[in-house]
């Protein structure tokens, strides 16, 4: 078995005093898109801000390829091939939407027959391309932070919570991009709190409560198991939209 | 609509300054000092804005340029009696690069030395740079002696020219000719190339820059060094118009380009280029109409903006 | 008796102890130990700063703010001493006025910073309290018929307190005093819930504290314990001024003063008052004489001449805020 894109064994992370991973085991298979569950308050941000090397962590190891990320910077945790797109979607708010697509090119200008299918999985993205990104409405905003993370192909996706307070219009869109990602060669760790747009895209399940992951497996084997999603997740998935 | 600002308040002097020559002659101040104060303090908001940092030993850039300069214009004062533009330009030029360098140098040392271990602690950083300042403007009158150096004005740029009936001042011409150029240039470098691009984004969301793979670090020593370098020249441009320099030079403008770069929104270059024209402006125009109230003038003038836009002119939208 | 005296907050050093204890009976016996008016005039400066140090320590190591004001509130405090003698004449009454006035003014002014500004980020506040005092004391210098402008005002006081000897031991006094209250303050509930504050914003806010309620508080405490030392020295130097009170270089000695001295200790503005004061006037003598005696070597007399000691002093205080950040108390606690 080929390694794991992502691994993390034994995973703690503290904030000032506040110890929020206890022990995070976690792996990620190439090619797949893993959802990661939970409730809110569980650790799911601060797994993702781990891996990034946003938060370090205070006892365990990272892997991201095949390489020990435990200790590695930010910056250089991206130029492995990791893309980010935070909770609050982190876009630059005072540049315009070409801009924020800009400075995601490392290599400069973006190539463009992947602009056009970006525009492909976003077709309303070409009509605000010169808008300053502050205008953009929030599931504007949302599709140009998952644009920036796939200008240049990746290797690993960290997405977090990429639908919430979105329109179920856009939602659809999304989940349409999402299918068309998967086809290609990159691997996603995707948080959600939507259980429907997990169910529709994930191969694989993490569920994290209190730090810890509580349970992992295959999507389709929780999806049919009614009992096990609100023992995991406090309710069922008809209500946990 | 806070650009209007400038243009209204200009205007709305007018009346009240009552005479039309009087008035050029107050704007052409107030522009000149607008834009000296300017070159003083972008350093300053934008190494706020992007790296969190408030150097309260600013002002040691400011001082600094200016002695660097005097030094320069001190030994060159035979080609500045030569009646030429291009004679004072062979002294003045080398004075202005002197000051910027020097500065530059200091300023690298600063970041270096004294803000490098304490970045992301405020109450620690207020510290260090307040000792900074203390020990550096020691070790300027160690340097240069404790006296205040006189420094001639080089000859072509002395004096006045008369358009219409107003009498304008040769240096506060090129002051703003000055400014501008600096504005000009730094507006370019933020909005036209990656590394303006890269700041912007950085000013706004430094976390982010470093998660599409950018060392934003390596970034903060260039700006630093590049806000005490235009620090540098803003002191070398203002000790040439008071035709003296002396080591509280700095902390003689630094309420005023706090002030400066609250009102304009920290991190904001445009912002703060607007705010330093606002102050220039109202000094001179109060200290016209009512020379009790201008010293005070940009402390209200604050307070106002403040009152109508808390965060500043035009604020940065950080995440 | 002494642990009521100095609320159970002991020195916890012996050579602390005898250190406090040598200053202490220095000051309580000065007019008799050293003659003369310049000690004498140290003396009471010392006095005078060791509060209005301490009540800057409340300000920045137990609650963890830094302001520029402080210098404004001892002019506060100096100015209400100086108007009411020279424009109401030197009586009991007057006196009693001016204090008054100074005390109010320091409160309203500190309440109304205090509520609008304590919210914002430390680099925001640090720079508001700049401006205000800034504009503080423009207006002293500029409302010339009131204050005296530029030149401040001399005045006498009330009968008593014309006599050095009185004066200068009301003057020990009420700084001894206050220094206690301090004291009381810092190691009262309320100065433990500031320095849980300033440890752990986040956890004290999810407790309960409101942390903008306490800051102010500790605040108007500490621009009362300045407006009180700038009585006092207006009342030993029956002078006021810009010069003797609101500039940013006395701002400056105060930082180095807490620093040195150590921060959130309270005995550490004892130390650094008496460290600065004395070296002020009496280390310049010293270096005076190692910079003439090394005249013929470029640059190193420039270093050593008497009026760049705060050369020294600031690069004392860069090393204490790296390495020794409870200063000098905290060395010597070790």
């Amino acid at each position: 078995m080929p390694e794991p894109m992502l691994s993390l064994a034994g995973v703690n992370t503290h904030i000032a005093q506040y110890h929020i991973l206890h022990g995070v085991d976690l792996e990620v298979p190439r090619g797949s898109l893993t959802m990661l569950l939970g409730r809110n308050g569980a650790g799911k941000t601060t797994c993702l801000r781990t891996i990034m090397g946003l938060w370090r962590a205070s006892a365990g190891s990272l892997r991201i390829d095949g390489q020990d990320t435990t200790r590695v910077p930010t910056p250089e945790v991206a130029q492995l091939g990791v893309a980010y797109v935070p909770e609050n979607m982190g876009i630059f708010a005072g540049l315009t939407v070409r801009e924020n697509v800009l400075l995601a090119a490392r290599a400069g200008e973006p190539d463009a027959k992947r602009l056009e299918w970006i525009f492909g999985l976003f077709p309303a993205m070409q009509k605000f391309w010169s808008s300053v990104a502050g205008n953009l409405s929030g599931g504007q905003k949302q599709m140009l932070a998952v644009a920036r993370a796939i200008v240049e192909p990746r290797k690993l996706l960290l997405v977090d919570e990429p639908t919430k307070g979105l329109a179920p219009a856009i939602i659809a869109n999304m989940v349409e991009a999402f299918r068309e990602l998967k086809r290609t060669d990159t691997t996603l760790l995707v948080v959600e709190q939507n259980f429907n747009f997990a169910r529709s895209l994930g191969d694989r399940v993490a569920v994290m409560d209190s730090g810890r992951i509580v349970h992992t497996g295959r999507m389709d084997a929780l999806a049919a198991d009614a009992g096990l999603q609100t023992k995991l997740l406090g309710l069922s998935l008809d209500t946990h939209q | 609509m806070a650009l209007a600002l400038v243009p209204v308040i200009a205007l709305a002097s007018l009346p009240l300054v009552g005479s039309l020559p009087t008035w050029v002659t107050l704007t052409v101040a107030g522009l000149a000092m607008g834009m000296m104060i300017f070159m003083m303090a972008s350093g300053l908001t934008l190494v706020f804005g992007l790296m969190d940092v408030l150097n309260f030993a600013h002002g040691i850039f400011i001082a600094v340029g200016a002695y660097g300069a005097a030094s320069v214009l001190t030994r060159m004062s035979a080609q500045m009696q030569a009646e030429s533009l291009a004679s004072d330009l062979t002294a003045m030029v080398p004075a202005v690069l002197a000051a910027i360098a020097l500065a530059g140098v200091l300023g690298w040392f600063f970041e270096r030395v004294l803000i490098r271990p304490v970045y992301g602690d405020h109450l620690k950083q207020i510290l260090i740079t307040m000792g900074g300042l203390i020990v550096f403007e020691q070790l300027i009158h160690v340097v240069w002696g404790p006296d205040i150096i006189p420094l001639p004005r080089p000859g072509t740029i002395t004096g006045s020219f008369i358009l219409g009936e107003a009498a304008i001042e040769r240096y506060r011409v090129l002051a703003v000719i000055v400014g501008l150029a600096v504005f000009a240039a730094m507006w370019l470098l933020l909005n036209r190339t990656r590394i303006g691009l890269l700041v912007r984004a950085g000013v706004e969301n430094p976390e982010m820059v470093e998660s599409l793979g950018y060392r934003i670090k390596r970034l903060f020593v260039g700006v630093f060094v590049a806000g005490s370098g235009l620090a540098g020249l803003g002191g070398a441009m203002w000790a040439m118009y008071q035709e003296q320099v002396n080591a509280q030079m700095g902390a003689q403008v630094l309420v005023m380009i706090f002030i400066v770069v609250i009102i304009g929104g920290l991190g904001s270059v445009g912002g703060c280029f607007i705010g330093a024209l606002l102050v220039g402006l109202l000094a001179n125009y109060t200290g016209y109409l009512a020379p009790k109230l201008a010293l005070g003038s940009n402390i209200l003038l604050m307070v106002l903006v403040l009152l109508w836009r808390p965060r500043g002119l035009f604020p940065i939208g950080k995440a | 008796m002494l642990h009521r005296l100095l609320s159970a907050d002991f020195p916890r050093s012996r050579v602390l102890t005898a250190v406090l204890i040598v200053i202490l009976v220095g000051l309580a016996a000065a007019p008799f130990i050293f003659p003369g008016t310049r000690s004498l005039n140290v003396a009471a400066k010392v006095a005078v700063f060791v509060l209005l140090v301490a009540s800057y320590d409340l300000l920045l190591g137990y609650t963890g703010i830094v302001s520029f004001a402080h210098t404004m509130f001892f002019g506060i405090g100096g100015y209400g001493v100086g108007i009411a003698m020279a424009k109401l004449g030197p009586g009991w009454g007057a006196l009693a006025l001016g204090i008054v006035a100074a005390l109010a003014l320091s409160l309203a002014i500190a309440l109304a910073i205090g509520l609008l500004s304590l919210r914002v980020r430390a680099i925001f506040f640090a720079m508001i309290t700049l401006a205000v005092a800034s504009f503080f004391q423009i207006l002293a210098s500029q409302m010339s018929p009131l204050t005296g402008g530029e030149d401040g005002l001399s005045f006498r006081l009330p009968e008593l307190l014309r006599g050095r000897l009185v004066a200068y031991y009301v003057v020990f006094g009420v700084a001894l005093a206050a220094f206690l209250a301090l004291l009381r303050v810092v190691n009262s509930p309320f100065g433990r819930v500031l320095l849980s504050i300033r440890e752990n914003e986040f956890r004290s806010e999810a407790i309960g504290y409101r942390i903008v309620t306490y800051r102010t508080v500790a605040n108007c405490l500490a621009a009362l314990g300045a407006t009180v030392a700038g009585i006092l020295y207006a009342i030993w130097l029956r002078y006021t001024g810009p010069d003797t009170t609101l500039s940013f270089s006395i701002m400056i000695d105060i930082l180095l003063m807490v620093v040195i001295g150590g921060m959130g200790t309270m005995y550490g503005s004892v130390l650094g008052a008496t460290l600065f004061v004395v070296a002020q006037n009496y280390l310049q003598d010293l270096m005076k004489l190692a910079s003439d005696g090394l005249a013929g070597i470029p640059l190193l007399p420039n270093l050593l001449h008497p009026d760049r000691w705060l050369l020294w002093l600031g690069v004392l205080f860069i090393l204490c805020v790296y390495y020794f950040p409870t200063g000098i108390v905290g060395r010597l606690r070790k």
